[in-house]
């Protein structure tokens, strides 16, 4: 090249440094300390992250030492899953409970989705307004058909009353409960009181206790229906059920006229009394809903996703070490360190926070290794750039570092300013993405210039600067 | 640096790429992805060899699902493109295509989400440029002579839209003849271009920053000359090093990952040129644009 690297090459300036026993104000000591604990909190990591594969080693040692076992969490997209999405039609409903409203909603199909016995299904309220929607995931290997249809379905709120002999089969259960013997006999019976019949439910507030009561509000035709079960159940419970799942079964006082009753007593909690109330209403004023989208990704696909972008994963992270080391040589094996480091402890944190591994979120993490050496790249360019101007070999790095640093921040702010607009889009496929990609370029800066510098440190003073073809 | 003398070609080959593609984009058209339009995606695979296109569409014939293509994929499925489906309808086009096709992959998105998206995405695509733009022209706000910061920015905009561009025009060529969708995987891949390609660019400009505050060169087109010198190689090594992570996405990532990882990879190259010879051409010329001569 021209004009600047032309200049004949100057002796290395070292002795002024070594002489002093100390690396750019540190002593020996400390420099070597600082790169140790670097090490040995990535072998922690890594343990930690490859808990699955360690523990069985781990355990042959005497003692069996054991690493704390958290599994990553794969999204729908790797392990096989539908992703649902419900408009809520809430023309039913008065617009200020239209949150509550949505609430109990979202209490009833979970109570549902539950019922699929898979580990932590996720549904969710989305939008303000009148435009509410409902977003359902469930990971796994479901019927889709199935799951679709339950979720589909209105609450069903009904009330039953004591079947005759109810003391009786409340005391036989007990038993078989107690015994294991014999079946479970259902105590209530279906009465022609329903939700349909229920106004509204609403929180309200004992006079004079000032205890949080539930006041249920029926239509002239409910009104009847419950006087004529209340009057022949004084005494006794009347059980509420919603999706004949029982909410309640409060002790009749007395024949209720009028259409309006209150349920009160057991001490009940004002939250506790909300939920109810929700439940209630869920059942009352039903929200109805209609699917929107859909997307399931079956289990075989999921896992064939999962370890296609491993490989990629893999293969990206050798070639990326690959080209470092060729064109960088040593610096280039430091950045390869700093990169394992780099990824082991960015694998930590979505362990550790419980963030979830979709396709998207590991394309961004192979992308983000990729950008990672990019800030290695600009400072060893600098230190060659210096080094090669006549600096010493200590000076030229702290040069490398210094001067490299407005670039790499310039150009990682923006590259986080499209991460973080990114997040803003909202649908899962970008946010795992945008996820991967600010923890990668946050992780990167930090590892590329904290950790290289750290174990460069270890080269200064050593002998290892006079060979200059390993630097260059 | 040889290559620095063709400066001036190599800025009117970018030109002329970024008018082919505004030109591929116009003849073929953009094919915007079901997440914009509304519409169902079904992969299914057979446990033996799948049965021809032909057939399947005539399995499908009478059910009134707007099949809109058929397609094999992999070794033994088949992709199929209709309009947004009801679960019952859904179910309906399962059984019609008989036991031996299992579900892979199914989706279907309502047109209200799609209008939604559509808008959504247009949003960030100019947020995204115009937060880059700001930035620059902040961090470039000291520098006021020869060129001021607004220049600075102006320049970087330019290779921004030179480097989404580009990846565009190909996808509008794909778009007709693979049938290849503006996705939202790759709508994803252009904003991260546009995030990480002004990387380079900033690396470019940067080091032309600091050359002038020393006062290096004899007038600003040489500083920008001995600036190109010197960041050249870095700025080839950090695109180099994301494009080998690129692609290995695109060869080994699987085919969800496809579109999204070429448009990455096209982009990117296209964000590494643009940075070397569009956006440091622009700069010289005191205001005007001019070439480096």
């Amino acid at each position: 090249m021209t004009a600047f690297f032309s200049s004949p090459l100057l002796p290395p300036s070292l002795p002024d440094y070594s002489k002093c026993g100390k690396v750019m104000g540190m002593k020996k000591w400390q420099v070597i300390s600082i790169a140790l604990i670097i090490v040995l909190a990535g072998v922690a990591a890594g343990f930690f992250d490859f808990s699955q594969q360690v523990n069985p080693q781990l355990a042959k040692l005497p003692g069996g030492p054991q690493v704390p076992e958290i599994p990553f969490r794969l999204g729908l997209d790797l392990q096989g899953g539908v992703h649902l999405v419900y408009q809520a039609d809430l023309s039913r409903v008065d617009s200020a409970d239209y949150d509550s409203a949505m609430e109990g909603l979202r209490d009833v199909i979970e109570r549902r989705v539950n019922y699929f016995g898979v580990a932590e299904p996720l549904v969710q309220i989305e939008g303000r307004g009148d435009e509410r929607r409902l977003i359902v995931e469930i990971a796994g290997v479901i019927d889709s058909e199935q799951a679709i249809e339950l979720i589909g379905r209105a609450p069903f709120l009904d009330f039953r009353e004591p079947k005759d002999g109810y003391e009786e089969i409340v005391q036989r259960n007990q038993q078989v409960a107690e015994t294991g013997e014999g079946e479970i006999e259902d105590p209530f019976q279906i009465t022609p009181l329903n939700g349909s019949f229920l106004e509204r439910a609403e929180v309200g507030f004992e006079q004079l206790t000032q205890e949080p009561t539930i006041l249920l509000t029926f239509n002239s035709e409910g009104a009847q229906l419950f006087q004529e079960i209340t009057k022949r159940n004084v005494g006794k419970p009347l059980a509420i059920f919603l999706d004949n799942v029982l909410l309640q079964a409060p002790i009749v006082q007395t024949e209720i006229s009028g259409g309006r009753a209150q349920i009160t007593g057991r001490d009940f909690t004002v939250e506790e009394v909300r939920q109810l109330v929700r439940d209630l209403n869920a059942g009352a004023v039903p929200v109805s809903i209609t699917l929107i989208s859909q997307q399931a990704v079956g289990p075989t696909l999921g896992k064939v996703s999962l370890d296609q972008s491993l490989r990629a994963a893999a293969v990206g992270f050798l070639l990326v070490a690959v080209f470092m080391i060729l064109f960088y040589r040593i610096p280039g094996v430091v950045s390869v360190l700093t990169l394992s480091l780099y990824g082991v402890f960015l694998l930590f944190l979505f362990k550790i926070f419980g963030f979830t591994f979709t396709l998207a979120g590991i394309a961004g993490l192979i992308l983000s290794v990729g950008m990672a050496v990019d800030a290695n790249i600009l400072i060893f360019s600098r230190f060659r750039e210096e080094f090669l101007g006549g600096k010493s070999f200590a000076i030229s790095w702290e040069e490398g570092f210094r001067r490299a640093w407005p670039s790499i921040r310039d150009g990682n702010i923006t590259t986080l300013f499209v991460a973080v607009i990114l997040f803003w889009f909202g649908t899962s496929f970008v946010r795992g993405f945008a996820l991967a990609l600010t923890l990668g370029i946050l992780m990167s800066m930090f590892s590329a210039i904290f950790v290289t510098r750290n174990f460069l440190r270890l080269f200064l003073n050593t002998r290892f600067g006079e060979f200059r073809w390993l630097w260059k | 640096m040889k290559i620095l003398r063709y400066s001036k070609f190599l800025f009117a080959l970018s030109l002329a790429l970024v008018l082919a593609s505004l030109v591929s984009i116009a003849v073929f058209g953009l094919k915007p992805g079901i997440e914009f339009t509304g519409g169902s995606i079904l992969e299914v695979a057979y446990e033996q060899d799948p049965p021809s296109l032909e057939s399947v569409r005539s399995q499908l014939s009478g059910l009134n699902v707007g099949l809109v293509s058929a397609q094999r994929v992999e070794e033994r499925g088949v992709l199929l493109r209709m309009g947004d489906l009801s679960e019952e309808k859904h179910q309906e086009v399962l059984s019609a295509l008989g036991e031996g096709a299992q579900e892979m992959h199914f989706e279907s998105i309502g047109p209200v989400i799609g209008k939604e998206l559509q808008g959504r995405a247009a949003i960030l695509l100019v947020l995204a440029l115009a937060s880059i733009v700001f930035y620059v022209m902040f961090a470039f706000r000291k520098v006021k002579q020869p060129v001021h910061s607004w220049q600075w920015s102006l320049a970087t905009l330019a290779a921004l839209l030179h480097d989404v561009l580009i990846p565009l025009g190909v996808l509008a060529f794909l778009g007709k003849f693979y049938g290849v969708q503006i996705t939202i995987p790759v709508v994803v891949a252009l904003l991260t271009v546009v995030g990480y390609s002004v990387n380079d660019t900033v690396v470019v400009f940067d080091r032309v920053r600091e050359n002038l505050l020393k006062k290096v060169g004899v007038d600003f087109a040489d500083t920008l000359r001995l600036s190109l010198e010197q960041t050249f190689t870095r700025s080839m090594n950090t695109s180099l090093t994301t494009l080998l992570a690129v692609l290995a996405i695109l060869f080994f990532g699987g085919g969800t990952l496809r579109d999204f990882a070429l448009t990455l990879a096209i982009g990117i190259a296209a964000g590494n040129w643009s940075s070397l010879f569009v956006a440091p051409p622009l700069l010289t010329g005191k205001g005007k644009f001019g070439l480096i001569s």
